[in-house]
This record gives C-alpha cells, structure tokens and sequence, in this order.
C-alpha cells in the first residue's frame, strides 16, 4: 500500500534532486531543526524568547500554549518568513528559508475551499509539486508520467485515493485536510511544518489524521511540527512538546514538560494539570495572552 | 441570401474580422477562465464601463480610439487590483462609482458627435457594441498581435497563478510572487477587455470573458484541460457568431458572437457534470 | 437637441430661465415624470440597499434596455416594454432564487452572461429597427426628449400602485430585512415579501430607466439611498431624505441638460455621485473631529 516504505531503494533512485544522500536519515537522525535561544518579536512586541529545541528526522513535535502566544509564529520563523529577533535558528543545516520549497512541506493554518470551486483534489495535489514554476504542464513526455505517479503515491500515503477525482470544494472537511496533507507531503519534504491541521475538525476525523500525520512522521523519517490547540488527539504519537508562553518557552518531552510544576513555572501563576479517567489531560488556570480577548481555551 | 453569404466570405473586413476575432477570443476564453476561477466577475464588470468612457475620452480628445481604450482599462485593472487587496471596498460605492464612469462616457459621446461632423454618430454605438466588421488590416495587425501577447503571458503565468488562486498561503510560502502576479493578471484582464471591446463593443465584452470559461468550468474538473476548452470555445463561439452574421446580412455580428457563447454555456447546464464513481476511482488515472 | 428648439441660452436671471423652460410642454412632461420617479426609485432604492439586492437591481436595469429596444421594434408603447420586460425578469430571479442563495464563481459568471446576453438583445432589436436616428444612446444613457402626457400617467398610476404596496408592507419589510430569521419566527412571511419587493424592484427600475437610461439606473436608485443612509441612522429620515435627494439630483439634472447639450443620465449621475462623495466626505469629517476631540476631553480632565 505504501511506495515509499515498500521500496526504499527506488524511492532513492527517483529522487535525484535532493542535496544530502537520503538514506541515513532513518538510521542516524541528525538534526533537521536547531533553535538556540530563539526569540520572535511582532510589531515591537516580544511573542516568545529562549526557545531551545532540536528536531531530529522521524521525530514529532508539538507547539503548544495559549491564544495569541505566537504559535503560527514560530511556524514562520521555521520556513524564513519571519527573521528570529534574537537566537540562532538552522534549518536542514542552513538558514530558515534557504531551501524551503522542495524540503520542507507546509499546512498553513485551516483554509476552506469555496464549495463551487471545481477543481480537482488530485490537481491541488499537483499544484503542490510544480505549481510554483512557470507555463502550462505538457500533456505528454516522461515528466508527466513522473509526475502523476509522485501525485498518486501522495494521495495514496493518506488514504484519500477515494475522493482526490472529486472537486476540491465538494469534499469534506476531514478529506479537505487530508488531500491538503498529500500536497504538503508530493515533494517528499525532510520537514513538515503543520499550522492547526485538526482544527475545525470531528473528533473521529481528529484522531484519524492524527493517527496518519504520527504514521508518516515515524514510517517515513519525517520531522512534524504542528501547532496544536489541543494536545489531546497528538499525544499518542508526540515525541516532544514546546510549550510557549508570553516572554519564554520550556521544551521537553510531554511527561516533562505537561505537568504543573512546569506549567507554574512557566507562566508564574497557578496553573493545574489534570489527567481525566481515560488519560486526556487537562489544563486549568493558563492564562491568555494580554493581546487576545475572550478566546476561549478549556483544554490545552 | 446566399450571394450575400457567398460576397461576405470573399470580402477583404470579413477576413480581417475573422483573422482578429480568432485571436482576440482565444486571449478572452484564457483570461476569462482565471477570470471567472479568481471570482473576479465583477471586476470584468466594471472594465467595462471604463472601456467605453477610455475609449470616448480618447475620441473627444481627439486621439486614437484604442489608446484610450487600453489606457483605461488596465489602469483601472490596476487600481481595483489595489482596492481589492486592502480596502475591501463596498459593493455599493464601487458600482455607484462605474455607473458615474459610464455617465462621464456619454458626456464625452455627446461632446465628440456635437463637435465633428454629423457623421461620427455611431461611434458611441461602435464601441458601446462593437464592429468587428469595421477592423481596417493595419488594425487587424495590431490586435492580433496584441492578442498573441496577452495569450502568450497567460500561458507563462498559468501554473503559478492557479497555484496562488486555489492555495494562496501555501503558494506564497513556496516562493510564489502572489501579489505580483494578482496585479499582473489584471493588468492583463485590461488588456483583454480593451481588446474584447473591439470585437464586441465594451458592453458585451463581460459575456466573451465569462461565457466560454463557465462553460469550460461546468465541462471540466481539470484545470488546464478546462483552460484549454475554454480558450478553444471561445475560439468557435466566435467563428460560429461570424458565419451567422455573414448568413443573415440583418444579424449584428457583436449579437450573433453572443447568442453563440449563451447557447453553449446554457448547454452546459442541461450536462450533468461527470463525477468519477466514488470509490472506484483510481488516483494514478489522473 | 434643445438648444436648437429656441432661444434657450442659459441667464443667472433663474425666474426667467424657469417660465421659459415651462412654457415648453415636454419640459413640464419631463419635470413631472422626473418627480414621480425619484420618488419612486428613492423609496424603493432605499430598501434596495438596505437588503443589499443591488446586484438584482443591476440585472433589471440591463432588461430595460431590450424591453425598450423590443417595444420600439414592434411599435408598441415604451412604457409596456420597460414594465413588462422588468417585471418579468423580476419574477424570473425571484424562481430562480428559491433553489440557494446565490453566490460563488459559477454563480457569478452566469449572471455576467445573462447581463451581456440581454444586452445583445437589446442591440440586435435596435439593429433590425432601421428608422432609428439617435441610435441606442437615448434608451441607454437617458433622454428627456418626447415623454408624454399619457407616460406621465402611466408613470404615475404604477407609482402610486408601488408606493401603496410598499406603505402596506413597509414595516414588515424592513424588520425582515434587517433580521429575516427573527422576523421569520414572528411570522413574518419572508419568502413572500422578498418576492413581492423583486417585483416592485422591477417596477421601479423600469420607471428610472425612463429618465436616466437603462445604463444609469443606479443614479437614481442606489446613490440617493447610499446619501441618506451615510447621513442618518433613522429609518424614517433616511427614507424621506433618499427621497428628497433623489428629487433634488433629478430636477437639478433636468435643468441642467436643458441648457447643455449632454444626456440626462450623466447629469444626474454626475449630481447623485456628487452628493454621494459629499456626504462620505462629511461623515469622514465628522469622525475625524470626534477623534480629535475626545483627547482634549480627556487631557482636560486629567
């Protein structure tokens, strides 16, 4: 069912444009992020500072905290479109933004699609592999043929071969996500960078593409990070968390990081950490960022 | 009827009209599908207007017609392109503001006619309608060189712009000049009006835009499959609309070219659109 | 043109221009039409914005034009081509609305073919009636020239007829404009009254394409409605004082393409943008000046 597990060795052989050589990256995980006392600032305004997280191939990464603490932030900081304040920031072994594109996939925060749009999700698909380059798609040659069979093992890689024939705007919101997670992931990315990707989801689509972005993080040798509203759906398959508040951050592994003491000691106010019957937590007494007003944020 | 027929094909303004219309519709059925994609109807619209006062002005001006035609609509392609991003304006203040335009356009109708002689009357009708059967060759040249060009930028800027109109975000993360292009396409959108307006007249030019490209979107989910469609419908709804107007000597071509591109687009709702079975579909048949 | 019709030159003597412009019997035809429709088209214009159906009533001012261009082709009366054509249309959309609300690309490019279609018509009626001399300007583009005493009437009975179901419906229409669901669950009969106010919508534009031409409806039934709503919250007020525009920028265009040679429509247009930018203008003026107020308020009580 799956190309790029089944063959791994044909995976490399079609994959002649990527700089390093591939296949240590399952092995050996040498860090694909590096933040060293990263800080962000927005209009004047320190959102985060003293960030300190490494990210190694494989690995699954989860930035957590408040409304309006900066979490969609760091995800700039990450693809170079935002310059850190303060800190230092690498990127597959380079600076952010250097070789964004090809290596890095990226889920913007939740985009509908006008419900009249028609136009397939197998070209959206598409678009995520080439549509940044100029002119019309040849309808013939070899690089079609190559193409349409990196676009339907991504589709294949999500489970959405059922619907990607479909117009985009006619699909639900799960099978949106999902066909939009295959854009993400058509050009073979070394990083994911997720923004809200369960957002305005069900609870039962939630934890499908939760259970399928941990199955491509660990399976593929991808690095995922996804900012998340709520830890609970992720937890299962989260390696490590960075919990951001106003002025600092603490990174760690969930056990660590999730647990009152930390969360006191972070924000420097009460803060409770629950853990419910069926193991979900539950975070009482985080306070909101000052800039946001009446979100409302129950659970973590 | 016939030898009128027979006389109309062999004349030296329904070669030229044929030559220009071909080119000029494809341009329209290219620009008209990102067109209609974008949601920018609207902005096709109020071209429009401009397009018969850019062109009136011009004449009372005493310049040539096409300078203020051209002038005109992709300066105000340009500028809706800038109110579209940051103002938002609304609906209400920016139709008020083309109907005002398209007033101004009748005082400089009236202004010329009243200050040449007699028989300029029908210019106003010849741009608000068109005369495609009026195009000289040196204007014939020109318009279709200038279709070419338009054609031939859209085709360029095809795959990025379709990837800044589905995906915005995504698009400019990947490096793509989203706002670049959105001033560039109706920039060009001007272009093509100004061209439009002289085959259909300004007035009808918003039914060359959006006709073949909704009709190509009803046809089509694939993108570049319905670009092509709707450049080729726009192509034949031309040709269709000419070879009646030359049939029917009483039957304005603008009217015939028209009829034509509604036909087919109100065809396409009797087609259901086809939908791949679901669950049978396979994703590498794509 | 008028001014070839007489001694018509324009004098800052404003008694003597006015009984010279009254002792022509079109001019009073024109003066007394140009009332009956501002009154008509400030009313309706008014809930028209206020339900932001504007782009309903830009589709029936494109039907205008080839219900006029067919009536002139057949030799019927004009009048019975602007109502009937607009009315008809107004009921088209109206069928057509009950399966969705409208919106989206498809949505929005089928309206820009029916516009584009209607206008075609329109052209190719005017085409196949050769006896025209003026061409389609005057229908599309507004003309003062030749209204009679019978359109007059005519003019006037459907004014009468829409500003009575109007006055009827009046309260219910605006509580189900500005909250159809609540007024909805009161019993209010949405549906019903949406349909019946497309009608009077097309009634309206068919009188307003008479004096400013099928191209230039939204002079009169958008721009006096957009004023008054800029100056005033007030429902009442805002309704009286669209009206009072409308009559206003009506007669001033009348007066004006009297003495100058351009079409009426563009007078108007032009006078009803005027007062449109002027009272945006001052409400800009107005909330700029609060603005600078309230600091001095609050410096002077710190």
């Amino acid at each position: 069912m799956n190309p790029i597990t089944g063959t791994p060795a044909a995976v490399t052989a079609t994959r002649p444009e990527t700089a390093p050589p591939a296949p240590t990256r399952a092995e050996t995980p040498q860090p694909v992020l590096e933040l060293r006392g990263a800080a962000a600032r927005v209009g004047g305004r320190t959102l985060w500072s003293g960030v300190d997280l490494t990210v190694r191939a494989g690995e699954f990464v989860a930035v957590l905290g408040p409304n309006g603490v900066g979490k969609s932030t760091m995800v700039k900081v990450l693809l170079g479109v935002l310059p850190a304040a303060a800190g230092e920031v690498r990127v597959l072994g380079g600076q952010p933004g250097q070789s964004a594109g090809a290596r890095i996939g990226y889920l913007p925060q939740r985009r509908s699609f006008d419900p009249s749009l028609r136009i397939r999700g197998l070209d959206v698909v598409r678009l995520g592999l080439d549509g940044d380059r100029w002119g019309v798609p040849l309808p013939f040659g070899a690089a079609r043929r190559r193409d349409r069979e990196r676009v339907a093992e991504a589709v294949d890689l999500v489970g959405a071969g059922a619907y990607a024939h479909r117009p985009i705007g006619q699909c639900s919101g799960g099978e949106q996500q999902r066909l939009l997670i295959a854009q993400a992931l058509v050009r073979r990315p070394e990083v994911l960078l997720l923004d809200e990707p369960l957002d305005s989801l069900d609870l039962p689509n939630q934890s499908a593409v939760a259970a399928l972005i941990g199955r491509i993080c660990h399976q593929q040798g991808v690095a995922v990070v996804m900012v998340a509203h709520d830890v609970n759906p992720i937890l299962h398959h989260l390696d490590r968390v960075v919990y951001l508040a106003e002025g600092g951050a603490v990174a760690g592994t969930p056990a660590e990081v999730i647990t009152s003491e930390t969360l006191t000691r972070l924000y420097r106010s009460p803060v409770e950490v629950l853990r419910t019957a069926d193991g979900r937590l539950v975070v009482v007494g985080q306070p909101e960022a000052p800039s946001t007003h009446g979100g409302h944020h129950a659970a973590v | 009827m016939t030898e009128l027929a027979v006389s109309a094909w062999g004349q030296p303004f329904f070669h030229n009209a044929v030559l220009a219309g071909t080119f000029i519709a494809l341009a329209a059925g290219l620009v008209g599908y990102f067109l209609v994609l974008r949601a920018q109807i609207f902005t096709g619209d109020a071209l429009s207007h401009v397009a018969f006062t850019g062109a009136m002005a011009a004449l009372a001006g005493g310049y040539d017609l096409r300078l203020g035609l051209f002038v005109g609509c992709v300066a105000a392609g340009l500028l809706l392109a800038g109110i579209g991003r940051s103002g938002r304006a609304d609906d209400v203040v920016i139709g008020s503001a083309f109907a005002w335009i398209l007033g101004l356009g009748s005082f400089f109708l009236t202004l010329y006619t009243t200050s040449r002689s007699g028989a300029m009357g029908g210019a106003g009708t010849t741009v608000l309608f068109g005369s495609i059967f009026g195009l000289s060759t040196g204007q014939t040249l020109v318009a279709v060189l200038v279709a070419v060009a338009i054609s031939a930028v859209v085709l360029l800027i095809a795959r990025p712009l379709l990837f800044a109109t589905v995906d915005e975000s995504v698009a400019a993360a990947r490096g793509v000049p989203v706002r670049v292009l959105g001033f560039g396409f109706l920039a060009l959108v001007g272009a093509c009006a100004g061209e439009a307006t002289q085959a259909v007249g300004s007035l009808l030019l918003l039914g060359l835009l959006a006709a073949p490209a909704g009709a190509a979107i009803r046809l089509t989910d694939r993108p570049f499959r319905a670009l092509a469609l709707s450049g080729g419908l726009a192509v034949a709804e031309l040709w269709a609309g000419l070879a009646a107007s030359a049939l029917i000597p009483s039957l304005p071509p603008s009217f015939a070219i028209m009829a034509a591109a509604t036909a087919v687009y109100g065809a396409t709702f009797l087609i259901r659109p086809q939908r791949a079975p679901l669950g049978t579909a396979s994703p590498a048949a794509g | 043109m008028p001014q070839s019709d007489g001694p018509t030159a324009f004098s800052w003597n404003l008694l003597a221009d006015f009984q010279q412009m009254w002792s022509y019997p079109f001019m009073v035809n024109a003066f007394r039409a140009g009332a009956v429709v501002a009154v008509v088209a400030g009313a309706v214009g008014w809930f028209m914005v206020l339900r932001r159906q504007t782009f309903a009533g830009h589709t029936l001012s494109m039907v205008a034009f080839p219900g006029a261009a067919f009536a002139t082709l057949v030799g019927m009366s004009l009048s019975l081509g602007y109502f009937g054509f607009c009315v008809a249309a107004a009921l088209a959309i109206a069928g057509l609305r009950r399966d969705g609300q409208p919106g989206g690309a498809g949505e929005s490019a089928a309206t820009g073919v029916v516009q584009a279609f209607l206008l075609a018509c329109g052209y190719l009626f005017m085409a196949l009636y050769k006896g025209l001399l003026e061409g389609p300007q005057a229908l599309l583009f507004g003309s003062f020239l030749g209204i009679t005493g019978d359109q007059v009437l005519i003019l006037a009975a459907v004014a009468i007829a829409v500003l009575a179901v109007l006055a009827v419906m009046g309260r219910q229409l605006l509580f189900a404009s500005v909250d159809p669901q609540v007024a909805a669950g009161r019993g209010v009969r949405v549906r019903l009254l949406s349909t019946l106010f497309l009608v009077l919508l097309g009634a309206a534009t068919a009188e307003a394409a008479q004096i400013t031409g099928a191209l230039l409806v939204f002079a009169l039934m958008v721009l006096p409605a957009a004023t008054a709503q800029q100056l005033t919250a007030r429902p009442g007020r805002s309704l009286l004082l669209s009206v009072a525009i409308g009559l206003a920028v009506t007669w001033l265009g009348l007066l004006a393409a009297f003495y100058w040679p351009y079409p009426l429509g563009f007078f108007v247009s032009t006078f009803a943008f005027a007062a449109f930018l002027a009272a945006h203008a001052a409400r800009a003026l107005a909330g700029v000046r609060a603005r600078q107020g309230r600091p001095a308020l609050l410096g002077g009580a710190a």
